[in-house]
This record gives C-alpha cells, sequence and structure tokens, in this order.
C-alpha cells in the first residue's frame, strides 16, 4: 500500500479529481482536476507545481565518493564541481543500463543522487575499497518541482538567493521563507524549472509559501499526467517504459545499453575503469544495433485511417505508454514505439522508439501500428531526433 | 521565378491580416516573389496584439481562436514559428441572483450545473453536441475547399457537388433535415426543440449572432451555431483558445514563416488604389505616391473597400457595382478592452476557477432580444450581450502579475446610429460606460479595478483597421452571403472581375473569423492558374 509523501496534507485537500497513482510506493496524483491539461498548459505559459518526493535519493559522503561515483556511473565524477548538477545513466558489467539520474555535487566529498529504482543494495554492492557512506535519504526529503516560465519569477519572490544566476544544472543552499532547502535548475519538463529540495518537517511551509508566491503568476499544482505529456515532448526517457533495468529482465534482448537510449553523449570512456567499461567501449566500436529516435505520426495519414470509419481523428489527450510496432516499408518489424503523446505545443502526434540502427537517421520513414475502431493499421511516422520541445528558455 | 520586369513581384498583397499572411506565405512556398502592404504600424489586421498600455497585450479586435485550419499549422509549420494556443476550459453565464451556470470541460460536472435549471436539459446536451458534431463534420468539407459552384457543369465541380451530396446522404435522412432546419431556422426556435431552460439557451444561441445585424430570433441564425462544433484547435475537435501572447501572435507566427519562405512584408505602407491598364491589374500606388509593380494584386480587404475604394466603380461593370453595394456589412459590434488590478469577483460564485474560460453575458434570451430592439433603432444596446475572456489568467505574459486583461466582446453596437455613423466618436465613452457598467452588475467593484480602457465602436474598426461599416468579418456570415455568394454570386473563387486582381480576405469564401482558410485558398487558386 502506497504512503503519503511530506507534501500529502496539501495536494490531497487540492486533488479534487482523486486521481492517484502509486509512484514507487508513494501517493502521487495524476492530474489535481479531472483533465489533466490545464496543468500541461501551466508548464509551458505559466507553472506547475509537482510533488516528486517519490524519486529515490541518495547521500554519498567521504573522501572516495568522487572515486566511487566515476567507477560507479558512465561519467567521470571527480571533474564535477560543486555546486554543479549531471545528469547520467549506470550500468552492469555487460554495460546494460541499470537507471538514469542524476547527481549533484553540494560539497567536495557530499553527493546527492537521484535514481528511479531503489539502489541502496546496487551502489553497496559497487563500492568495493572506496572510502564512502551512503544514505538513502528518500524519506528524508521532500521533493517539489517548479517548471515553467514564470518559475524563476515564483522563486525569486520566496528565496534569499538571487535565483536569476542559478544557471542550468547548478544547485545552491538557500533560504526559502526561513526553511533550508536546496534548489537546482533542473527539471524533467524540458522548460525553465527548478527542483527544490527539503527536510520532510519544513516540507509544508515550502509548499504554502510557493502556492502563495504562485497566485500572481498563474501557478497550478501539477500532476504526472501533464508532467508525462511534458517529459515527452522534451525526449526524456523514463526508466520502465522507454527502457527497463537490467536488473529487472529476463533475456538480454529486453536490456539496452545507453548508446541503445540515445545516451550515449553521456559515457566518457577515455578514463579509469567503471563498471561496464569494457562492453561500452566494445559497443561504441561496433555501433549499436538499435537506436532511440523520436517519431512524427504523419496527421494526414492518420486522418484518412479515421476518415474511413467516418470519424475524425480520436487521439487520447494523455500520453501512451503502451508499446507500439514499429515496420520498416515493407512491413519488417524493426523495433518499438515504448511512449508517445499528441503535443499541444508542436500540434504534432510524436512518440520515442527504439528502431534498428540502419532507420535512425533523422528524416528517414518507418510505419507504426495504431488502432482505429478496434482494427489495427500503419502508418507512417518521420523520424526525428529528440528534443522534440526545446525553447531557448530551458537552458536561460 | 524571374519576374519580366525588374523589380516587379509575382504578387503584391494589400493588407498583412492573417489571411493576406497565409496567402503569401502560400505563394512564397512555392517560389514566387511576393510583397506583402500594410496599412498599419503593425501586423495581423483583426487579428492583432497591441500593447496599449505598459505591460499589457491587448488581443485589440479577435480574442479566442477555433476555427484555424490545422493543415495550414502543418504546411507553414507554426509551431515552429510561435504559434501556440491554450484551450479555454469553461463557459460561464453569470445571472444577477444565484451563481449562475458553468460549463465545464467536466461532462458529469456540466450536467450537474444544467440539472439545477432543467433535469431534462441536462441530458438532452451531450446529445446535442454530438449531433451538432456530426452535423459540424459535413459543413467542414465545405470549409477545407473552394465553395462548390452549383452553376458550372465542369466535371470537377460536377463532382466535389455530387462528394458533398454523397456525404449528407452517407449521414442519413435524419441529417439532411437537421441540415434543412439549420438553414432556415433561427437559432432560438432550433434550440427549443431541444431545450426548455432560457438560462442555458441564452448563451447557447448567441453564437448564431455573432458579427450579425440579426437577433437570435431572427431566422437563418441557427446555422451560424454550428460554426461552435466545427472548432478545433489541434485537429482534435475541441472549440475555443487563447493564441498566446494574444491573437497577434497567431499573425505574427505566420508573418514568420511567410518571411522565412522568402515573402517581404512592409508596415506603414498604405495602398491608395490598385494600378490598372487596359483593364487588367498591374501594380499598385501607395498613399505616398510609390508604385509598385507586380503580375498580381491581391486584396485582403473587405470587397467594399477593394472594389469601390482601391479600384474604383467607373473601372468596374455596373451590374458587378451593384451586387458590391448590396453586400451587406452593417457592422453591430464593438469591442471594450481592460486593464485591472485584480480579477473580477462575480456574486454568486467563489473563487477563479469559473474564469478560465468565456463569460457570456446573456442572462435570458428576452435580453437578448431586448438589447437587437435597441440597435433596431439606431442605438447601441444599453445592456448589451457581451462576450468576456480574461486570457491573463491561462497566458500571464499578456499582463504584470497580479493584473488582468478583461476583453468585451460587445452586441449591439450598430454601425448607423441614428445620429450618423460619424457621430460614434461623440457616444464612444457613453458606449463605453454602459459595457462597463453591464458587467459591474455581475463583478461589483469592477469599475474601481480598472487601469485603464479602450472603447472600439464600428465606427473605429472601420476607421482604425479597414473593415468597412466596421463588420468584423469583413461582411455578414448571414446565409445569402456565404458560399458561391461570397461576396459576389459568381466570383467566389478568390477571382475578380478585373483581370489579375484577387482577393484573399474574409469577405470571401469561407468566410469571417481567424481561420487563414481564405488566404490558403487564394493562394491555391492563384497557383493553379499558373504565371
Ligand atoms: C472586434 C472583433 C472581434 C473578433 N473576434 C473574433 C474572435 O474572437 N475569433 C475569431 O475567429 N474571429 C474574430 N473576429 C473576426 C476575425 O478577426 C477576422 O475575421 C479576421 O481577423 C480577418 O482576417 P483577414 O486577414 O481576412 O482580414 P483583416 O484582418 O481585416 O486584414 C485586412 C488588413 O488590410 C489592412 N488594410 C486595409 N486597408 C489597407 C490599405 N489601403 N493598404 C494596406 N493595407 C490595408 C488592414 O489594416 C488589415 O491589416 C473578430 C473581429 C473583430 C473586428
Amino acid at each position: 500500500m502506497p504512503i503519503p509523501t511530506p507534501f500529502h496534507s496539501r495536494t490531497s485537500t487540492l486533488c479534487t479529481s482523486m486521481k492517484w497513482k502509486d509512484w514507487a510506493g508513494f501517493h502521487a496524483v495524476c492530474s489535481y482536476r479531472t483533465h489533466h491539461e490545464p496543468e500541461y498548459f501551466a508548464f509551458r505559459h505559466a507553472a506547475g507545481l509537482i510533488d516528486v518526493s517519490p524519486l529515490f535519493k541518495y547521500e554519498v559522503y567521504g573522501p572516495g565518493a568522487a572515486a566511487f561515483l566515476s567507477e560507479l556511473t558512465v561519467k567521470d565524477i571527480k571533474k564535477l564541481k560543486i555546486g554543479r548538477v549531471t545528469y547520467l545513466c549506470w550500468c552492469d558489467d555487460d554495460g546494460k543500463v541499470v537507471d538514469d539520474g542524476t547527481i549533484a555535487r553540494l560539497a567536495k566529498t557530499h553527493f546527492r543522487m537521484t535514481a528511479a529504482e531503489p539502489s541502496l543494495s546496487w551502489f553497496d554492492r559497487s563500492r568495493r575499497q572506496h572510502d564512502v557512506t551512503i544514505e538513502d535519504s528518500t524519506a528524508r526529503f521532500g521533493a517539489l518541482a517548479l517548471q515553467g516560465p514564470n518559475s524563476r519569477e515564483i522563486l525569486s519572490q520566496v528565496t534569499d538567493t538571487d535565483i536569476a544566476s542559478l544557471k542550468f544544472f547548478a544547485i545552491r543552499q538557500a533560504s526559502l521563507d526561513g526553511a533550508d532547502v536546496w534548489i537546482s535548475r533542473t527539471g524533467y519538463t524540458g522548460d525553465l524549472g527548478y527542483e527544490i529540495w527539503i527536510e520532510r518537517d519544513e516540507a509544508l511551509r515550502v509548499y504554502d509559501a510557493l502556492t502563495d508566491a504562485g497566485r500572481d503568476y498563474g501557478l497550478l499544482p501539477a500532476g504526472l499526467d501533464a508532467l508525462d505529456v511534458a517529459r515527452l515532448e522534451a525526449g526524456f526517457i523514463m526508466n520502465g517504459v522507454d527502457y527497463f533495468s537490467a536488473h529487472h529482465c529476463l533475456t538480454e534482448e529486453r536490456k539496452s545499453s545507453p548508446f541503445e537510449l540515445g545516451l550515449g553523449w553521456t559515457v566518457k570512456l577515455d578514463r579509469d575503469p567503471f563498471v561496464g567499461h569494457t562492453a561500452l567501449r566494445r559497443e561504441k566500436k561496433a555501433g549499436a544495433k538499435r537506436l532511440l529516435v523520436g517519431l512524427d505520426i504523419d496527421w494526414g495519414e492518420l486522418e484518412s485511417v479515421f476518415a474511413g470509419y467516418g470519424l475524425p481523428p480520436e487521439l487520447s489527450t494523455e500520453a501512451w505508454r503502451d508499446g507500439r510496432p514499429v515496420y520498416d516499408g515493407s512491413d519488417r518489424w524493426i523495433g518499438q514505439a515504448t511512449s508517445g503523446a499528441w503535443s499541444p505545443t508542436l500540434k504534432k502526434n510524436l512518440a520515442l522508439a527504439q528502431i534498428e540502427a540502419s532507420f535512425a537517421k533523422p528524416g528517414s520513414t518507418v510505419r507504426i501500428e495504431l488502432t482505429a475502431e478496434y482494427r489495427r493499421h500503419r502508418v507512417t511516422a518521420r523520424v526525428l531526433e529528440p528534443p522534440f520541445y526545446n525553447p531557448a528558455r530551458k537552458r536561460a | 521565378m524571374s519576374a519580366a520586369r525588374a523589380g516587379r513581384y509575382d504578387a503584391v498583397i494589400i493588407g498583412g491580416g492573417h489571411n493576406g499572411l497565409v496567402c503569401a506565405a502560400y505563394l512564397a512556398r512555392a517560389g514566387r516573389r511576393v510583397l506583402v502592404l500594410e496599412r498599419r504600424h503593425v501586423l495581423g489586421g483583426a487579428s492583432v496584439t497591441e500593447e496599449l498600455c505598459p505591460g499589457f497585450q491587448f488581443s485589440v479586435c479577435s480574442y479566442v481562436v477555433s476555427l484555424f485550419r490545422p493543415s495550414i499549422i502543418r504546411d507553414l509549420d507554426l509551431a515552429r514559428h510561435g504559434m501556440e494556443i491554450i484551450p479555454l476550459e469553461t463557459a460561464f453565464t453569470p445571472q444577477l441572483e444565484g451563481p449562475g451556470l458553468c460549463r465545464w470541460a467536466d461532462g458529469a460536472r456540466t450536467r450537474r450545473e444544467i440539472s439545477r435549471f432543467s433535469p431534462h436539459d441536462a441530458e438532452i446536451y451531450p446529445e446535442f453536441s454530438l449531433t451538432m458534431t456530426k452535423m459540424g463534420q459535413l459543413v467542414r468539407h465545405i470549409i477545407d475547399g473552394p465553395a462548390p459552384d452549383p452553376t458550372s457543369f465542369r466535371p470537377r465541380e460536377l463532382a466535389r457537388l455530387l462528394e458533398l451530396g454523397n456525404l449528407f446522404r452517407k449521414a442519413g435522412p435524419d441529417a439532411i433535415h437537421m441540415n434543412m432546419k439549420l438553414l432556415t431556422m433561427s437559432a432560438v426556435d432550433f434550440l427549443d426543440m431541444w431545450f426548455e431552460s432560457d438560462t442555458l439557451k441564452a448563451p447557447m444561441s448567441v453564437s448564431g449572432i455573432i458579427g450579425t445585424f440579426l437577433g437570435v430570433r431572427s431566422p437563418g441564425t441557427a446555422y451560424v451555431l454550428l460554426h461552435h462544433y466545427m472548432g478545433e484547435i489541434d485537429g482534435a475537435f475541441r472549440s475555443w483558445g487563447y493564441s498566446k501572447g494574444g491573437t497577434g501572435g497567431l499573425s505574427l507566427a505566420c508573418a514568420r514563416a511567410a518571411e522565412s519562405l522568402g515573402a517581404e512584408i512592409r508596415t506603414e505602407a498604405p495602398v491608395a488604389r490598385v494600378l490598372l491598364e487596359n483593364g487588367r491589374a498591374t501594380g499598385v500606388v501607395l498613399e505616398n505616391g510609390d508604385e509598385i509593380q507586380a503580375a498580381k494584386v491581391i486584396s485582403s480587404c473587405d470587397p467594399r473597400l477593394t472594389f469601390l475604394g482601391l479600384v474604383g466603380r467607373d473601372n468596374l461593370d455596373g451590374e458587378f457595382v451593384g451586387s458590391i453595394e448590396r453586400y451587406k456589412l452593417r457592422g453591430s459590434s464593438g469591442k471594450v478592452n481592460l486593464a485591472v488590478d485584480r480579477l473580477p469577483r462575480f456574486r454568486g460564485r467563489e473563487g477563479t476557477e469559473f474564469l478560465r474560460g468565456d463569460i457570456a453575458i446573456a442572462p435570458s434570451i428576452d435580453y437578448l432580444e431586448r438589447a437587437y430592439d435597441q440597435a433596431k433603432y439606431g442605438e447601441f444596446s444599453s445592456r448589451p450581450y457581451i462576450n468576456v475572456v480574461i486570457p491573463s489568467i491561462m497566458d500571464p505574459s499578456v499582463a504584470p502579475p497580479g493584473q488582468h486583461i478583461i476583453s468585451m466582446f460587445v452586441q449591439y453596437a450598430p454601425y448607423d446610429i441614428k445620429e450618423g455613423a460619424e457621430n460614434w466618436p461623440s457616444k464612444r465613452e457613453a458606449f463605453g460606460d454602459a459595457v462597463v457598467a453591464t458587467l459591474a452588475e455581475y463583478c461589483p467593484g469592477l469599475e474601481e479595478s480598472i487601469l485603464y480602457r479602450q472603447v472600439l465602436t464600428p465606427w473605429d474598426l472601420e476607421q482604425e483597421f479597414g473593415l468597412s461599416e466596421g463588420n468584423i468579418f469583413q461582411g455578414e456570415l448571414s446565409l445569402e452571403q456565404l458560399l458561391f455568394q461570397r461576396p459576389a454570386a459568381g466570383w467566389s473563387r478568390y477571382k475578380t472581375p478585373v483581370k489579375d486582381l484577387w482577393m484573399c480576405g474574409s469577405g470571401t469564401h469561407p468566410g469571417g473569423g481567424i481561420m487563414g482558410a481564405s488566404g490558403q485558398l487564394a493562394a491555391a487558386a492563384i497557383l493553379a492558374v499558373g504565371e
């Protein structure tokens, strides 16, 4: 049975739709009202406030912390500066992705790591000779994501720090309405946004301060349904949806390497050995067989499929995550789309897919399956390189 | 396409409203050398955003988007050029007593709201929407192509008529009957066939009269109701939305698309007249005397301004002049825009959730009819129908934090007031006062919150935006001026009796509203005839 997050007393009052789900063992709001769209539009035009406390969080302390994380993950964390955050993944010995997340360097010997799955045991087992202490801080902290073009102004109202100077992927300690918090210039919406990390006792105070400050800026509490559409536009993959952790796969086929997931850019090979190093070096040389791509599903064809039944195109406004097969021009199976959504901002019907590498060039076309009136159809989709949505303010 | 004479354009477009810009983009995409000339200092025409007072971005005229053609968004990649639409969530009709009626995106909640007035209506409501959506689907085909020509025996025309005929036949006899009713009945009579509650029918009926000089009980107004059910932001069928940054944001996206495809655009370049040589349009003369040569001249202005103003009646055949003179403009609406320092508080309802959409001051059908009565005799309605929106709630970029824009579309404000249209300026503030006082009856304290007020009468719409008689749609959307009769019988295909002069504004099929269809279809027609 899921348990409440530190913000539950607030979110449960606001969530009049009673639409909840279990996120990593916590109660999490899908959408506060019956429809998630206003929350989505708040991300893009005002600001949305999401309770992301269920994210797994780990504190890594000690003189060996940087060396340990460099060995655990695909990046050389020794080079990460204090006050910076980095996004990356970590692999098993075969170079298959275990999870993806962020690492923030809070001090010389103190890092905070986020993960989609419980990871303490894996980190512990990978620790070897390194002089580090690892603490699961998931329950200790509440976390909020404040995302959208007005997020900076809202946050500026309630903190003592100069928010405007907090750069993309920077993190800093601050006082928010008197509470000690960490604020990072990060998020999962592909927009201007911040994440705020708070000791759970101070959680409600911070929540109230943000909600009050947000009143004049169109701030809405936002749930996971809206986030799902936004993250898809931003081209962010999701563990358990767009790939499966190597630790949970019964078959090799199901596992993915960072190169296959479009995370090749996070992998730094020219350095001391790390978990999966040899395999990843080999794969880099040989080239990945599958690749993660974006798909833009042809609207004209979709419209005519539905018109064939006398219907206007029927599209859910929610993102989908029940995989769909992808074929080449001669109906040979070449991979799968793992999640997708109608993008209300780009006016495109988008999906993330893993397909055979030879089809992955932007501009090439594939066929994707869809269902209309209970019958299966295939329509053309054009390959795009994510992110689909990438406004300048995302990095500003 | 190299021009025959140096410096000559393939096409010069008069007017940088959204249709002129869409037309320019399509022509430029086909490789044509295009120049757009806009009279004002800003682009957009009636789809324009202006910072009338510091920090407030007003959608000066049009304020919501619904029928803009999705194919244009895709063809011109308008999302990449900055077009963003935020859907409205509610439709609220306040009453002087009690909480009024709010219709929500949430069907069950809407049913409960309507039930307070009529449990019967509450259940019929979704059925009505379904029927109208079905009809809207049929009519949609008419918007997406040039008007079918019933007098032609050309195989293509016959095929198109047949296609439409087939669509209706496939839809069955019910649909055909329903269509007949829509074509002939008044909005109120049509709604009476379904609903009993006045509180529900009144706000529904007004979509039948917007931009016309008709009342909700006038025959033929039912048809225009359909336009409400054809709305598609997205291609997903939902109705109305705000354009980010005001409706000018959409026009600017069209302009950026046109420019990226090579079109040139000039503002503050009023055209004085169309250049004619041997009965053929060869370019334009600007008010400053500059001559611009072009193989084709395309006017996005309304038919009266185009023919009687820019071409001149002496250059046209008498019969055609007659039909343009008879073309009904009869502006009947105005606009009052407010900047306020707080959100209005409505009597009988707490909070702001019901303000995330449009608000109709239409408490009863008699109220609307009385508003029309005054207009019939040359006065503005002292208690008008008002369509209110507060776009800054969902698009905070248009106003400073905590402050808001209240946009009020007002009907009736007849162009021909009994003092004479040219005397509108002396009545402007009185009209503005009546509008504000009307809304203030529902939201006490409104007056004190006003930081800035703009009042646009039909006279202002004519003088400032070039809309003859202040008609918001460049001509009434009444049945006899639609389809193959828009703007004049036989001239619905963007061509005009003047060789090489074309039209692309909302005075052509399929008519007014921010649709882009006229611009798109005109470009297609022009490209089809070639050089
Ligand atoms: C008050 C008001 C409210 C409305 N509300 C809505 C709404 O909410 N939703 C909706 O869909 N529609 C609405 N409409 C209708 C809609 O705005 C118009 O139908 C549409 O914008 C017309 O576009 P257009 O490009 O065809 O013509 P216009 O926008 O009229 O463009 C014509 C252009 O030509 C220019 N021009 C005129 N004379 C000259 C000259 N001599 N030389 C050069 N340029 C010239 C004008 O300045 C103008 O820019 C509204 C209209 C008004 C007036």
